[in-house]
């Protein structure tokens, strides 16, 4: 890897202040937080952006507090970390601090962010490696040639979606308030995502991720799940993330289950969610709701291990997410 | 040996400190006045003839002061004699993605980076050659034109009666393997930092082989060797990847000779990844004919091997892949047959038991079987087939040491592999396995009847004793036994003992740290020299007190009698004495292995003074729904006839594992579409810390009438049986066998769904009738 090409930083105290920046300085210019997904593209050459704007020193972008009635705010400048640590977020959310605790390694986690990491570029092994190698392939879709490697025929490219903490942020049924030059609004989680590997955010680029909010768990649990070759460092090569009410009887009241890794965005898997409403979280329920997660996920030959084997794996971990949360319950 | 006071004894080793702390020098580190940056531009295409090379747009940009291509190197080299097949920049052809086509000195690398986007190259595609089928199929590209075919080398043996032994056999099995290939990554990057001074060329470089090097360099840059000095600074693992001479080391001499400016490259780690010469890829079948009661009647392997686009030392891995196999089973008659093919990916070399790790898995897998099908105790089968220790094998190498049967009592009650195997809960398993490897090779690289390691000792007047040697530590600990080794002769500390190694002025000759040579004879150099240095000094002693010389000895810092230990002289006194009577206090010892070629062509890989025998049992968890193979715990075994340090031997054969189970579960040095698949240390699976389980290490000790205390070979011998005993393990788990390697989550789910996953031909090649060889006259069968 080269190493990183020249940049100008700019050191905002505001998120309105920041997001002024990004609007008024072009397309050369991106947020920079702990930089540990930004900083390695600069150097492979994805990007080569002229100016940083760097999120470290905007106070409101810190800190995680519940409100009186259960209401979770994560401020986007909080690292994994402190997220994994934080008591207010492992009584409140402790699905989003374990999926925390699988990014990467300690290292990486110390300066690492839940706003980067809901923004983390897609990722392709036709892409995310150094200039030199993407030439000698000649180039893809998202690096500006006119075809994706991975599926030659098409028109977009399948990068895929690899936060680890998105899948859970959808599960919950998060909001992220993004604060833009114009003024801030409300996103639910999902609506954050495009299913397009290289136009991946649902945002305006000068939009500041601040918060995230996660509604009030009312008896939500959820949980969730992580496939990797190595017990450290790597990438997810499928996310499950759950997140069931039942009712006194045991019926499943709500269910969502979201997948990452299968796809440029998370991908929620309705018709198995339908499967599970008023049902008891029995074997045989789970089992007919993994099944039809499975069959949504259509994972590319473009990371480790073969697409049959990350498919069947849903079905798999499907299976365990919704058994763990009968476990819970 | 209950006198000794260093050897056995538990030490940081002596650098153990500057590592840890930061101190230590790495050529990266190093930077000289008026230093230049140099990058080399990679070949973009597999394979393609290179029709047009303009490096004019980058020589004019400013900041730049040398651009070379290959007519600029032109002289072809290579590290074995016989395969003089590299260029340091590709001449007409390039022959793998990232092969070097040019190279660039400027101000800094950015720079640098900067003209290489200027070189014009236009290529002309060529079809790529990425496998062994495909290389030997009809019709296909050839990787060099000048030869007829894809094959680098091949060779066909027989010894003793084959066919008889497969015609007295009651049943003979048959079974393929394959070994996808992997590379070393050492955690130090390549570098080199090469200055010229006008009449004499002076590189710090990352190399395990500085005497090598300088050969190269004599060859390519054609300089005498007396103008070329060699150094190695601190080096951050080699596994056999620095083993090599490289087209960055003649580039940055030539580059540095070009501009009259010191001149650095330092590779970054996807160009280690080009670098390579890793683990071959071997497709093999091993056929076996066994006597009722499990009694080997004859064995024959055919290894094929892909070498990538240059020889490297690929002559010798190909020939590794058959000369072992008989050094932990009495196999009376054996037939080899190996191929090493041409393919357009980066060339493979030595990795860490070069070209026997291959065999290995497959003969211990296969013995697997075929217990399972004679309905024999896994274990029990291989008792009944062990060497003996001082003997011979069918194939004319000299056992001589050999603690193989207590290694395996050991390793299998300790973990309690008997009760365990079959017993475990669906899912868990344990595995077993053995092996032996050399103590250094018997053969020089090139032919010569010299020393291959020599040891100067030099005491000055306050005691301090200085070692020179051109042994290279590449972090396996050289420096530190010969500190050992001197001061255990010389009753001394080891602090009191300074190792000046790996610089070619300064040093004298030791051939380089590969084939776990070191320690046996740079070892045995040492302890010579460090002898004469204590005849010297005793006799001095004697005469000056006189005292019988027959009863003095050094011990503690001092030169006594021990049946008086009021007696004698401080060791700093006895100095003194010797200086006055001897003159200068210099001392050299050299060690040459002993003659142990057989009678054949392709004798020369396989014979060494001795062999280090192991043992292992693994044990894992799978889990049969997601595919997953978690490796509970290790137990080895490790006959290393002395244990010079035991936290040094416990160090490799830890590192040893480590290395083992990322080549059995995950490391694959792949390729897509002509393209390595992933040069990163994201992409290229090496193991985790959580990745690693805990490791059992029993040290036996089998005392080598020939080596240095009784040492013999640690480092790469032990993990050889590791890699077979996860297959075995992974059997013994789900009852399903997946023969080749890495055992990836997804091969372990097919094979649940198929019972097997695994190669199932090799392709056809007209092997030429083998050489026969009578067995060597000290060859008994077995009574
Ligand atoms: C070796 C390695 C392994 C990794 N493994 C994992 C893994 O297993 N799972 C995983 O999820 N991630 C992984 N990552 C990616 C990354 O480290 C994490 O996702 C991390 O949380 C990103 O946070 P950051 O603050 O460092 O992001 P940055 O690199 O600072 O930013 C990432 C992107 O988000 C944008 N951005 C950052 N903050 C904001 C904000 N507040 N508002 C709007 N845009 C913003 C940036 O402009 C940039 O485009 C890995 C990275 C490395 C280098
Ligand atoms: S999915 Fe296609 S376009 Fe997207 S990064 Fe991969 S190869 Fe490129």
């Amino acid at each position: 890897m080269m190493r990183l090409p020249p940049f100008r930083l700019l050191r905002p105290r505001t998120a309105a202040e920041a997001a002024g920046l990004l609007a008024s300085s072009g397309t050369d210019t991106l947020a920079v937080a702990g930089g540990t997904d930004l900083y390695p593209n600069m150097k492979r050459r994805q990007v080569t952006p002229r100016t940083l704007v760097s999120l470290r020193g905007i106070d409101e972008l810190r800190g995680c507090r519940a409100g009186e009635d259960g209401e979770l705010r994560i401020g986007a400048g909080t690292t994994l970390r402190q997220l994994v640590a934080d008591p207010v977020v492992t009584s409140h959310a402790p699905a989003l601090a374990r999926a925390a605790a699988l990014v990467s390694s300690p290292q990486v986690r110390t300066v690492a962010t839940v706003g980067g990491n809901l923004c983390i570029d897609t990722r392709c092994n036709y892409y995310d490696l150094p200039e030199g190698w993407r030439a000698s392939i000649g180039f893809c879709l998202k690096a500006g040639s006119d075809v994706c490697r991975v599926a030659p025929g098409g028109e977009r490219c399948w990068a895929i979606s690899s936060s680890d903490l998105a899948p859970v942020a959808v599960a919950l049924d998060a909001h992220v308030r993004l604060v833009g030059a114009g003024g801030e609004r409300m996103l639910p989680a999902a609506e954050l995502y495009e299913d397009d590997g290289i136009r991946y955010l649902g945002k305006r680029p000068d939009e500041i991720l601040a918060d995230v909010i996660v509604p009030p768990g009312r008896g939500l649990r959820a949980t969730y799940r992580k496939v990797r070759q190595r017990g450290s460092i790597d990438f997810p090569l499928l996310g499950v993330a759950a997140a069931v009410r039942t009712s006194e009887d045991g019926a499943c009241e709500e269910a969502r289950i979201v997948l990452g890794a299968v796809a440029s965005r998370p991908v929620r898997c309705l018709e198995a969610e339908q499967a599970l409403a008023g049902r008891r979280l029995e074997p045989g329920a789970i089992e007919a709701a993994a099944e039809l997660a499975a069959a949504v996920a259509k994972p590319m030959e473009n990371t480790d291990l073969t697409p049959l084997y990350r498919k069947r794996m849903v079905q798999v971990h499907v299976t365990r997410a919704l058994a763990e949360l009968t476990e819970l319950g | 040996m209950s006198e000794l006071s260093v050897v056995g004894t538990r030490r940081p080793k002596v650098d153990a400190v500057a590592k840890v702390t930061g101190r230590a020098r790495y050529t990266d580190d190093l930077r000289a006045p008026r230093m230049l940056a140099a990058k080399l531009l990679r070949s973009s295409r597999t394979h393609a003839r290179i029709v047009r090379l303009d490096v004019s747009h980058a020589l004019a940009l400013p900041g730049v002061h040398a651009v070379l291509t290959g007519a600029d190197l032109p002289i072809a080299y290579g590290i074995l004699p016989v395969s003089q097949d590299e260029h340091a920049l590709a001449l007409e052809k390039v022959r793998y993605a990232g092969e070097p086509v040019a190279a660039v000195a400027a101000d800094d690398e950015e720079t640098a980076e900067r003209a290489l986007a200027l070189v014009e190259v236009e290529y002309e595609d060529l079809p790529a050659v990425m496998s062994i089928e495909q290389a030997l199929a009809v019709g296909a590209a050839a990787v060099h034109e000048e030869r007829p075919t894809n094959v680098h080398r091949a060779a066909a043996l027989e010894f003793g009666d084959v066919d008889g032994g497969f015609e007295a056999a009651d049943h003979v099995r048959e079974d393929i393997f394959f070994v996808h290939g992997n590379t070393h990554v050492p955690l130090e990057e390549h570098a080199t930092l090469a200055e010229w001074d006008g009449s004499k060329l002076t590189m710090h470089t990352s190399t395990q082989v500085p005497h090598y090097l300088q050969r190269a360099l004599e060859r390519v840059l054609e300089l005498p060797t007396s103008r070329i000095r060699v150094i190695v600074p601190a080096l951050g693992g080699g596994f056999g990847g620095k083993c090599d001479p490289f087209s960055h080391e003649l580039t940055a001499a030539k580059l540095a000779i070009v501009t009259g400016r010191p001149v650095k490259i330092a590779l970054t780690r996807e160009e280690v990844f080009y670098a390579h010469r890793g683990r071959h890829p071997v497709l093999m079948r091993v056929r076996s004919g066994f006597a009722r009661d499990g009694r080997i009647t004859a064995m024959e392997f055919r290894c094929l091997l892909d070498g990538g686009a240059y020889g490297s030392y690929g002559a010798a891995s190909m020939l590794y892949t058959g000369a072992l196999q008989t050094t932990t089973y009495a196999i009376p008659a054996y037939r080899f047959e190996g191929l090493r093919a041409y393919t357009t990916k980066p060339p493979c070399g030595p990795k860490r038991g070069h070209g026997t790790p291959q065999p290995r898995f497959a003969l211990e897998c296969h013995l697997d079987k075929v217990a399972e099908e004679l309905g024999l105790d896994p274990i029990e089968l291989r008792r009944r087939n062990l060497v003996e220790p001082f003997s011979w094998t069918v194939n004319h190498l000299r056992i001589t040491s050999c603690a193989l049967e207590e290694c395996i009592d050991r390793v299998v009650e300790a973990s309690g592999f008997e009760e365990k195997r079959g017993r475990l809960p669906h899912g868990r398993g344990v595995g077993f396995a053995v092996s032996a490897y050399m103590s250094g090779a018997g053969l020089p690289i090139y032919a010569n009847e010299l020393p291959q390691s020599e040891v100067q000792i030099k005491v000055d007047r306050g005691g301090g004793v200085t070692v020179y040697s051109m042994a290279t530590d590449i972090g396996q600990g050289s420096d530190s036994v010969l500190a050992y080794l001197t001061a255990e002769v010389l009753g001394l500390e080891p602090a009191d003992v300074a190792v000046v190694s790996a610089d070619t002025d300064l040093t004298p000759i030791d051939l380089g740290s590969y084939s776990s040579r070191v320690t046996f004879m740079a070892g045995n150099a040492a302890v010579e020299a460090a002898e004469r240095m204590r005849a010297l000094v005793l006799g001095a002693v004697a005469e000056q007190l006189g005292l019988p010389l027959d009863r003095l000895v050094l011990r503690g810092g001092r030169a006594l009698d021990p049946g008086d230990p009021e007696s004698g002289v401080p060791w700093v006194e006895a100095i003194r004495i010797a200086a006055a009577s001897r003159g200068p206090l210099v001392t050299a010892g050299s060690y040459r292995p002993p003659d142990l070629a057989g009678p054949y062509k392709g004798a020369g890989v396989g014979p060494s003074p001795a062999y280090s025998f192991s043992a292992a049992v693994v044990e894992v968890d799978c889990d049969p729904e997601t595919g997953e193979v978690r490796v509970e715990k290790v137990w080895v075994a490790h006959d290393v006839g002395r244990a010079l340090n035991p936290l040094l031997v416990e160090g490799q054969i830890e590192g040893s594992v480590y290395m083992a189970l990322g080549e059995a579960l995950l490391e694959n040095h792949a390729f897509r579409d002509g393209v390595h698949l992933g040069p990163s240390l994201l992409d290229y699976k090496t193991p985790t810390a959580l990745d690693m389980p805990e490791v059992v290490s029993i040290v036996v000790e089998s005392d080598d009438p020939e080596g240095p205390f009784g040492a013999k070979e640690v480092g790469q011998g032990v993990l050889l049986p590791v890699i077979p005993a996860v297959a075995n393990a992974v059997h013994d788990a789900l009852g399903v066998r997946v023969d080749e390697v890495p055992i990836t989550a997804d091969k372990v789910i097919r094979a649940l769904r198929q019972g097997r996953v695994g190669p199932k031909r090799l392709p056809d090649f007209p092997f030429r009738d083998a050489v026969r060889v009578d067995p060597p006259a000290q060859w008994r069968a077995a009574p």
